[in-house]
C-alpha cells in the first residue's frame, strides 16, 4: 500500500530552532492546498531536553502523531537524538542528521560517554542516511544560527517542495533582517542532495 | 481561506466568533494559549487572574453580567476552580459560560493525569471534547450556546495533544451577540439553601434536557462501515483510530456527557463487537456498562498515559510495534535541566549544601529536584510547599524546621502561597520560606503575574509587593538576596533556620530567559588548577562540561551565559574569568 501521506519527525534538543523548521514546512504544505497537521509539546521538556515536532501533510490526515514505523523522513538537529527516535522512521526512511553533538547531563557529568560513533551506528541500519554540517554551511552564508534553515533546504530537496514556495515562506517566516542570509542557506541546504 | 491553528488558538477564535468579549485564566500548561491568544483580538477584554479559583469566580461574574465569558486552566487547575464551579453548576449563566479544562494524558509537564471529563458527571454539567483544531473551534462556539439555552456553564475538555497540534481551521464570521442586561435574580443567583435546592431541582431537569439533545445534536454521529467491530470514541484518540481503523463502524462523540444512550443502544445492535477508546479513565465504557450493553475497554486499553495510533493497531489488528531499529536503549537520556544562568540552579546548590529538607512546589525550579542538584523533598501541587512544611514541622517539632525550608516561586506564591504563610504566622510556626522570584511566571511561557506590575497585555499595572505583603501578614524576618551571590544566600539561610520564628528570604532575580541584560563576563577552566573533584559539575549547568579522559572541567562557552555561579564553587580558584 502506497502511503497517501508524508511524514517527517523533526527532533532535537530544545533551544536548537527545530520550530522555525517545522513552521516553514507546514506553511509550504499548507500554500500546496494539502491537509497538514502538526504535532509539538510545550512545557517541562522543552528546558533543554529532547524535543521532537511532527508534521504530516497529504490529502487527508487524521492523526496527528506519525505512528511509530511510519516516518518518511527523520531530520535530527542532533545525533543523539536521530538515534533516539529512529524507531519513528519506516524500515526504507531517510535520515538527515546536522553534524551537532549536544552533551546530555549525563554525559556532562561525566557519568556516561556520548556514543562518538552513533552516526555510523545509524548508517549500519539505515543505508539512506546523510549527514551535513549545518552549522558550517550557514556560517559560510554569514550566520551559523541559519543552520536550522541549511536542513530545511536540504529537506525540501528530499521531500520534493517547490523551491520557490519554500522560499517566499521564509521570507515571511523568519525577521526581516536575516531574510538574506536564510535564503542563502536555504538554496545551499537544497544544493547538498541531488533530486 | 484555511489556515493552521494550533488548538488552543482555535478555542479562541471560535470564543471570539460567539461573541465572547471577557476571557480569564491562570496560565498552566497545555492551556496557557487560549487566553494569551484571545488576548490579541479587538474589544474583548482579557486577564491574567493569580489563580483558576479567581479566574472562574471572574467568569462567573462576567456571565451574571451578561457577557460571554471564555475561562481557561490545566486540569488541575480546575480542582482550585471546584468550590465555585459546583455552585455555579447550579446557578447557571446569564451570558455563556464555557470552562476550558487541558487535561494532560501522559503528563508532558504537569504532576498527574487526573481525566476532568469526571467533573462532567460530578457537577452536572455538559462536557464537550473535539478532536482536532476545527472542532475546537466549532464546539467552543457551540458550548456558547448550550450553555445559554440549558443554563449551565459548558465544559470544553481537551489533551495536550489538541491543545498543541496544528491542524486545519476555517475561520466564521462572528456573532453579533449583545451583552444581556443585568437583572437582580436572587433565587437565581444567591445560593442560600432554601435558594439551592430550588436550583437543585433545576440542574436534574437541564441534564434530562441535554441527554435528549446529544441524541440529535450534531456532535455526536455514527459513520457505519464494516460491523464487526464498532469502536465508541471521542477527542484525539478518534482520530488515531480514523487513522489505522478506517475499515471501521465508529460513533464518535463530541459530546462526552451526558451520552446519548440510545444513539448507543442502536449503534451496539449493529456491531459486532463493540469497543471504547478512550485515554486515561473509564467514562464512557463505565456508563455503557451500566446500561447492561456489552462493551470491551479498560481490558484492552491502559488506564495509564497517551495513547497512539500503533497503541491501537497493535491492540484491535494484532499488528506488533517492535522497534524497528532500538538504537535507543545504547543512548544516554537527556533530561530537561535548568538554564544556563538560571537564578534557581545556585539555590538549589545551595540547600543541598547544607543538607535541608526542602518542600517544594511547582514551577521550573521543580527541576531542582533532579540530579545532579538533588535538592527537593516533596512537589505536591501549586501552593503546597508551606502547608507541607508547616505539616512537617507541627509533626516533628521545631528542632525540625531548623533544618527544613519551603521553596516556591513568585507566581506560584500569588497563586495559593499566601494563605499557608499566614497559617504559619497564625498557628506560631518557625519556617523559613524561601520566595524565589524570577519576575515572571517562567514555566508557561513568562506570562505576567500580580507581581511584575504589567497586566495580559504588558501595560503597566498596580505592582503586588512581595516583602510589604509578607511584613503585613505578620512575618517579621523578611529579607531579600540575590541567589547567584551564593555566600549572601547561604547566610540568609543558615541565619534564619536559627531563628525560633517564621521568616521570608526573597531570592530575587529575574529569570535568564528574559534578562536581556547579557553579563558579557565568559570563564575558562585552567587545567592546571583543576582537581577533577566535579564540585562544578554538580551545578547541573550545560556550560560546564567534564571531560572524561583528562579529568577536568571545561567551560562550553556556546552555553555559558557568565552567572558566575561555577567560578564560586570551585575550592581551588581554578575557574577564572577569560580575558576577551
Amino acid at each position: 500500500m502506497s502511503k497517501q501521506v508524508t511524514d517527517i519527525l523533526i527532533v532535537g534538543v530544545g533551544g536548537q530552532g527545530t520550530l522555525l523548521t517545522s513552521r516553514i514546512l507546514a506553511d509550504v504544505a499548507v500554500q500546496m492546498d494539502y491537509d497538514v497537521k502538526v504535532s509539538e509539546i510545550h512545557g517541562m521538556a522543552q528546558r533543554g531536553g529532547s524535543v521532537v515536532t511532527q508534521v504530516r501533510f497529504g490529502k487527508k490526515v487524521y492523526s496527528p502523531i506519525i505512528k511509530k514505523g511510519d516516518a518518511d523522513i527523520l531530520l535530527a538537529f542532533e545525533k543523539l537524538e536521530a538515534a533516539r527516535w529512529l524507531d519513528y522512521l519506516k524500515p526504507d526512511g531517510m535520515v538527515i542528521i546536522n553534524d551537532e553533538r549536544v552533551d546530555p547531563l549525563p554525559v556532562m557529568s561525566g557519568k556516561v560517554k556520548y556514543p562518538l560513533d552513533i552516526v555510523d551506528k545509524i548508517r549500519d541500519k539505515v543505508p539512506n542516511t546523510r549527514l551535513i554540517n549545518a552549522s558550517e554551511i550557514a556560517s559560510q552564508c554569514g550566520n551559523s544560527r541559519a543552520a536550522n534553515v541549511v536542513l530545511v533546504g536540504v529537506l525540501a530537496a528530499v521531500a520534493g517542495l517547490p523551491a520557490e514556495e519554500m522560499e517566499s515562506a521564509i521570507q515571511r517566516l523568519v525577521p526581516a533582517k536575516a531574510i538574506e542570509t536564510n535564503l542563502q542557506a536555504f538554496k545551499e541546504g537544497m544544493s547538498i542532495i541531488p533530486n | 481561506m484555511k489556515q493552521l491553528m494550533i488548538g488552543n488558538e482555535a478555542i479562541a477564535r471560535g470564543a471570539y466568533e460567539a461573541g465572547a468579549t471577557v476571557a480569564t485564566a491562570y496560565p498552566g500548561t497545555p492551556s496557557t494559549e487560549i487566553v494569551s491568544s484571545f488576548a490579541k483580538y479587538d474589544n474583548v477584554y482579557a486577564q491574567w487572574a493569580p489563580n483558576e479559583k479567581v479566574a472562574l469566580e471572574v467568569g462567573v461574574g462576567a456571565s451574571i453580567g451578561g457577557a460571554r465569558t471564555l475561562v481557561a486552566m490545566k486540569h488541575v487547575g480546575v480542582n482550585v476552580a471546584a468550590d465555585p464551579l459546583y455552585t455555579f453548576a447550579y446557578t447557571g449563566v446569564t451570558g455563556g459560560l464555557v470552562l476550558v479544562s487541558a487535561d494532560d494524558p501522559g503528563m508532558h509537564s504537569s504532576q498527574n493525569e487526573q481525566d476532568n471529563r469526571g467533573y462532567g458527571k460530578f457537577a452536572k454539567m455538559p462536557v464537550l471534547e473535539p478532536s482536532d483544531s476545527q472542532e475546537a473551534l466549532d464546539y467552543c462556539r457551540i458550548a456558547f450556546h448550550i450553555s445559554e439555552e440549558f443554563d449551565t456553564p459548558v465544559m470544553l475538555r481537551i489533551t495536550t495533544r489538541l491543545a498543541h497540534s496544528q491542524t486545519m481551521v476555517e475561520i466564521g464570521d462572528m456573532e453579533d451577540y449583545q451583552l444581556k442586561p443585568y437583572k437582580k435574580n436572587v433565587p437565581k443567583y444567591v445560593m442560600l439553601p432554601a435558594n439551592a435546592r430550588g436550583r437543585h431541582v433545576e440542574v436534574e431537569k437541564r441534564m434530562l434536557a441535554l441527554k435528549e439533545y446529544a441524541e440529535a445534536c450534531e456532535l455526536n454521529w455514527i459513520e457505519l462501515a464494516d460491523t464487526s467491530i464498532g469502536i465508541i470514541s471521542s477527542g484525539v484518540p478518534y482520530q488515531y483510530v480514523k487513522e489505522v481503523m478506517p475499515e471501521a463502524s465508529v460513533l464518535k462523540l463530541g459530546m462526552v456527557n451526558p451520552l446519548p444512550e440510545t444513539m448507543i443502544r442502536e449503534f451496539a445492535q449493529k456491531v459486532d463487537r463493540l469497543v471504547v477508546i478512550e485515554e486515561l479513565e473509564p467514562v464512557i465504557e463505565e456508563q455503557i456498562r451500566a446500561w447492561g450493553i456489552p462493551v470491551e475497554g479498560k481490558e484492552l486499553f491502559s488506564l495509564l498515559g497517551e495513547y497512539s495510533p500503533e497503541l491501537i493497531e497493535s491492540v484491535l489488528k494484532g499488528v506488533r510495534n517492535e522497534d524497528l531499529y532500538g538504537l535507543v536503549k545504547e543512548i544516554p537520556g537527556r533530561p530537561p535541566l535548568l538554564c544556563p544562568g538560571c537564578p534557581h540552579r545556585g539555590v538549589f546548590y545551595t540547600l543541598r549544601k547544607m543538607r535541608l529538607v526542602v518542600a517544594g512546589d511547582i514551577g521550573c525550579y521543580t527541576l531542582g529536584a533532579l540530579s545532579p542538584l538533588d535538592g527537593m523533598d516533596t512537589t505536591i501541587c501549586m501552593g503546597a510547599s508551606i502547608g507541607t512544611a508547616m505539616g512537617m514541622e507541627k509533626a516533628r517539632g521545631p528542632e525540625f524546621a531548623e533544618k527544613m525550608v519551603a521553596v516556591i516561586g513568585d507566581s506560584t506564591f500569588v497563586h495559593s502561597g499566601i494563605t499557608p504563610l499566614i497559617d504559619i504566622v497564625y498557628n506560631q510556626g518557625t519556617s523559613t520560606v524561601l520566595i524565589l522570584d524570577n519576575d515572571t511566571t517562567a514555566m508557561t511561557g513568562h506570562q505576567e503575574h500580580p507581581a511584575t506590575g504589567k497586566n495580559i497585555n504588558s501595560e503597566p499595572t498596580k505592582k503586588l509587593d512581595l516583602p510589604t505583603l509578607v511584613k503585613a501578614i505578620g512575618i517579621e524576618n523578611v529579607r531579600v538576596v540575590d541567589p547567584l551571590k551564593l555566600d549572601q544566600l547561604q547566610s540568609a539561610v543558615q541565619e534564619e533556620l536559627e531563628r525560633r520564628e517564621p521568616s521570608v528570604i526573597i531570592a530575587k532575580r529575574a529569570c535568564a530567559l528574559i534578562e536581556t541584560q547579557p553579563t558579557g563576563i565568559k570563564y575558562y577552566v585552567d587545567p592546571e588548577l583543576c582537581t577533577g573533584c566535579k564540585v562544578c559539575i554538580r551545578l547541573g549547568c550545560t556550560g560546564i562540561n567534564f571531560l572524561d579522559e583528562e579529568k577536568v572541567a571545561v567551560m562550553n562557552l556556546n552555553s555559558c551565559v557568565g552567572c558566575g555561579l561555577c567560578p564560586q564553587v570551585c575550592k581551588f580558584d581554578a575557574i577564572k574569568v577569560l580575558e576577551v
